[in-house]
Formats: C-alpha cells, sequence, structure tokens
C-alpha cells in the first residue's frame, strides 16, 4: 500500500523545485558571460598594476582577438610618456570655420563606430556675441562659415583637476604624467559616473561593440588609446597619445585646413603652443568650475 | 595568562609579515606605469613648406559636352609666343586671360608679378625680384600678422611631427589655401555630420529662450 503524498510534503518539492529553476535561470547571464570570459581576462589586473611582462601577455591576448574577431592585424603599443613633455592644446576661433574635418580624422583614426559617425570632437555651431554651449547647434548641415555664427570645437580638455577621474568608483580614469586622461577599457564598469561629471560632454559610452569593417581599421593603436573597445565601456579623446607620445602630431591637428588647432609641449619654452599662450589673449571653458583644462581657446580678430 | 596565550598568534603574524616583504623585495616587480620615455632630444628635423602649385593653366569661360568649366593650358599660347607685361588691372587682359577672377582688392597685376617676367616671378615692393614660390613675404608685405602668426605655427595647417627631435613637419603655403587672385578663404559643406541619436533636434532639451546679458 502507497501512502498518498501529504500536502505539506508536495509543496515542499513543488517549492524547491521553482526555487532550483529561478536560481538557475537568474545564473544564465553568469554563464553566457563566463563563455565570452577566459580565466586570463577575469583575472586580467588594472592598467597601473600590469608589469611589464604581464602587459605584453594581455597586449599579445587583444591582437589575436582584433585578429579572431575583427580579421584585421593590428599592432597594439604601449605608448607611456615622455620626460619633460606636457601637453597643451590650443584653438584659434577666429580661423575656424565649422568644416568638421578634424572630427572626420578623429573618426577614422581611433576606431569609432562607423554607424554612429561617432567622435572625440563635437563642433558646436554658435550664435555671434553668445558662449552658452548648451545652445550651441553639433548638427549643422549648410555650408560654412555661416553668417552670423562661430564655430567651437570641444573635446576633452585633458583638465588638470579632473572630475571624471575623481568619480570613477573603480579607478578605471586617471591622469598620466604628461596631462593625458586615459581610460583602461578592460577595468571600466561602465556605470558612466565620469560621463555624467564631465561638464564638457567629453566622453563617450559604447552602447553597442564599434561596429567597423577590418580593412577600415586603423592598425596602429595604442592600448589606452585607440585599440577597439568592447561593449559597455567610456571613452574619450587621448589626444591621440599613440601618436603624439610618439612625437607626431594629433590627427585632428593635421587634418585642420585652417591651422586654428595649436599643439605641443608646455614645458618646452620654444613651443608653438607657449607661443601662442604667451601672445593671444586665451581662455578655458567653463573655467568657473575650476577644473584647469589644459585646452585652450583664443579670438585673434 | 592572557599574554601568554596572545604569543603564539604575535609570532605567527611576525613570520607572515617578514614573509610578505621578503617575498615583495624577492619580486622586486617593475609596473609598466613606471616607465617613461626620455625627454625630447635637440630639434634636428627640419619645418619645410610645401612649394606652391604653380597655375598651369585657366579658365576658359566655357564649358564642354559634360557641362564640365574647361581650363586651357598656359603653354597652348606661351610656348609659341611670349606675354607681353601685363596691363594695369585684370579687366585689360585679353583674349583667354578674360576668365580670370580677381578679388584680392584694389592690386593691379604688377604690384604682385614681375612685368619682367610675369609668370615665373613675383617682384616685391621694394622692387625685389623673387621665385614665385617664395610668395609668403610677398603676402606678408601687407598680412604682416598673419605672416608673423605663420612663423609662430599658429596659422595655416601642418602635418608630421611636433618633436622635431623625432620627426620632420611640413607646413602648408599660403596659396594651398588662399587663391592668390582670390584669397577669401572658401568655406564649403561640411563633412561628418554626427548620428548620435542624442544630438538629434528631437532630443535637444527645451530650453529657456535666451536672457539679455550685459555684453548684448
Amino acid at each position: 500500500m502507497v501512502e498518498p503524498v501529504k500536502r505539506r510534503v508536495a509543496l515542499k518539492v513543488l517549492g524547491a523545485t521553482l526555487g532550483a529553476g529561478a536560481f538557475a535561470e537568474a545564473m544564465a547571464p553568469l554563464r553566457s558571460w563566463a563563455k565570452d570570459l577566459t580565466l586570463d581576462q577575469f583575472l586580467q589586473n588594472n592598467y597601473r598594476e600590469l608589469d611589464e611582462a604581464a602587459l605584453a601577455e594581455v597586449i599579445k591576448r587583444h591582437e589575436a582577438e582584433t585578429l579572431r574577431e575583427h580579421g584585421r592585424e593590428v599592432h597594439i603599443g604601449d605608448y607611456r610618456p615622455i620626460e619633460g613633455v606636457s601637453f597643451g592644446y590650443a584653438l584659434n576661433l577666429s580661423l575656424c570655420v565649422g568644416c568638421r574635418k578634424c572630427a572626420e580624422a578623429c573618426h577614422h583614426e581611433n576606431n569609432h563606430d562607423r554607424a554612429t559617425n561617432n567622435s572625440y570632437i563635437r563642433v558646436l555651431e554658435m550664435d555671434q556675441g553668445t558662449f552658452d554651449l548648451e545652445r550651441g547647434n553639433a548638427t549643422y548641415d549648410h555650408p560654412v562659415p555661416s553668417p552670423g555664427k562661430y564655430y567651437l570645437p570641444v573635446q576633452c580638455q585633458q583638465c588638470d583637476n579632473p572630475p571624471c577621474v575623481s568619480v570613477c568608483p573603480v579607478q578605471a580614469t586617471w591622469k598620466e604624467k604628461d596631462g593625458i586622461v586615459v581610460v583602461d577599457y578592460d577595468w571600466c564598469i561602465g556605470c558612466r559616473y565620469c560621463e555624467a561629471a564631465c561638464p564638457y560632454h567629453a566622453r563617450r559610452f559604447n552602447w553597442q561593440k564599434p561596429q567597423i569593417s577590418a580593412d577600415e581599421i586603423n592598425p596602429d593603436q595604442g592600448y589606452l588609446s585607440n585599440r577597439l573597445r568592447p561593449q559597455g565601456v567610456v571613452e574619450k579623446c587621448t589626444f591621440c597619445l599613440h601618436r603624439t607620445r610618439q612625437g607626431k602630431l594629433p590627427a585632428c591637428q593635421e587634418a585642420c585646413p585652417t591651422g586654428a588647432r595649436v599643439f605641443g609641449n608646455l614645458l618646452d619654452p620654444d613651443s608653438e603652443i607657449r607661443n601662442v599662450l604667451a601672445t593671444k589673449r586665451i581662455f578655458v571653458l567653463k573655467e568657473e568650475l575650476g577644473t584647469r583644462p589644459r585646452f585652450f581657446y583664443f579670438f585673434d580678430k | 595568562m592572557e599574554s601568554r596565550s596572545l604569543a603564539p598568534a604575535v609570532r605567527r603574524g611576525y613570520l607572515l609579515v617578514s614573509t610578505l616583504l621578503a617575498l615583495g623585495v624577492g619580486c622586486n616587480r617593475r609596473l609598466a606605469t613606471e616607465r617613461l620615455q626620455p625627454a625630447p632630444g635637440p630639434k634636428s628635423f627640419p619645418v619645410t613648406i610645401r612649394e606652391p602649385k604653380k597655375l598651369t593653366s585657366i579658365e576658359s569661360g566655357g564649358t564642354n559636352a559634360k557641362v564640365q568649366e574647361m581650363r586651357v593650358a598656359c603653354k597652348t599660347c606661351h610656348s609659341m609666343r611670349a606675354g607681353a607685361a601685363p596691363p594695369t588691372s585684370v579687366e585689360a587682359l585679353q583674349a583667354f586671360h578674360q576668365g580670370l577672377t580677381f578679388r584680392h582688392g584694389p592690386l593691379e597685376c604688377a604690384s604682385c608679378h614681375d612685368p619682367a617676367a610675369p609668370s615665373a616671378r613675383i617682384r616685391l615692393a621694394s622692387g625685389k625680384s623673387l621665385p614665385l614660390a617664395d610668395a609668403l613675404e610677398l603676402c606678408g608685405q601687407c598680412h604682416g600678422p598673419q605672416l608673423r602668426d605663420f612663423h609662430a605655427g599658429a596659422h595655416g595647417g601642418m602635418t608630421g611631427y611636433w618633436d622635431l627631435s623625432r620627426g620632420p613637419r611640413e607646413r602648408n603655403h599660403c596659396v594651398d589655401c588662399h587663391d592668390p587672385h582670390a584669397p577669401r578663404y572658401v568655406g564649403g559643406q561640411p563633412v561628418h555630420q554626427p548620428r548620435d541619436r542624442f544630438l538629434s533636434p528631437a532630443h535637444a532639451p527645451a530650453l529657456p529662450p535666451a536672457q539679455e546679458t550685459p555684453h548684448g
């Protein structure tokens, strides 16, 4: 004679089954996450905690991953600051005509997502006599320069007192010795605090994995700059450190047809940037916030 | 009583600390961030100025079957006959030169061209004749602030290296951007329209009307 199952036992079994099912379902993202993430990646340390050998390993892995996922052989360099060099940038608003060639050059140099036309530079069309950045139009689509307007290209100001760095809860972003604020894409958790903290709208979030075809990828990449970013991390202008820490001019300056952009070493008294700071009436954006930008603007007409 | 029971724990603590210290010293690992590149050396590479493109043809005023503007090479006529001394103004030019636009103040042809060799040499106000490629000095006679800024690196596009100890730099010439006969910088349609959905007018935040400020 089989004893009938008691109501209490049946409920317990049902509850346990449902509980186990719910637990398995709740853990599902973890399983798929573990599928994309190797143990090496999981155990990888912050860039600043990596010694040279460990970093070389990480770079080799990233290069292999780019070849596997994007079909392009790339070189990822670890470009370190140069002793006695502190970068500064100045922009002559009297010369800028708003052609957006700088934004385009940035797009190609830094392997941005093709679909969104992303760029670290936003050129704002402003009414002459006004200076409210919120009223600037970044999507103007008519021949430039337009009468009564001036053009204000805005990118990361590489502040000496960067709010984006102080809000980062995991120290995935920091300021380097030459003044450039960088992001460790492998350490960023994508909380976007920095994006909210930046008064210049200089940070961009990768809502999706940037899409770019193999033949359009710029293979000269920097670990802390233009290597292909993963989904869900924040990125920003790095003054093209993979170029500038090799002595080259940043891509946006090379693209500027008017010569409105002046880049150089603030510690070299004979540099072009020092000449501009000494002879032009320069100003910085939102000075009252105390961010101490090292991106300077001036009018000279 | 109590100190006796603590003693082994303290000893273990010492052991742990000394082991960690020994490990730390033994590793002596160098973090990547501690490395810096050596300071820039002497500026050994040159800054060169692009050779201006010489005008080799002029607008004929006519169009071809595809309604494209037709240009006529200078050589078409000037290989057979020497050019006459340039007249005072563009309006006085005859034949094919009629299509030449001139919007550069009240200047005369001979203000810049050397009448002795109008297509090859230029002439400063002082009467000094220079090859066409040295136009920088000629332009600077009137456009002093621009020439000053050019030499200071704050006017005119450039490519190459900011650090001249690592590589050379090339500067644009005045006439790369400014046609000497109509020097006003020609604008155009901007490139690279952002497609960021948060920048589209539909997402633009509603702002109160602009306030009149003391600065107008």
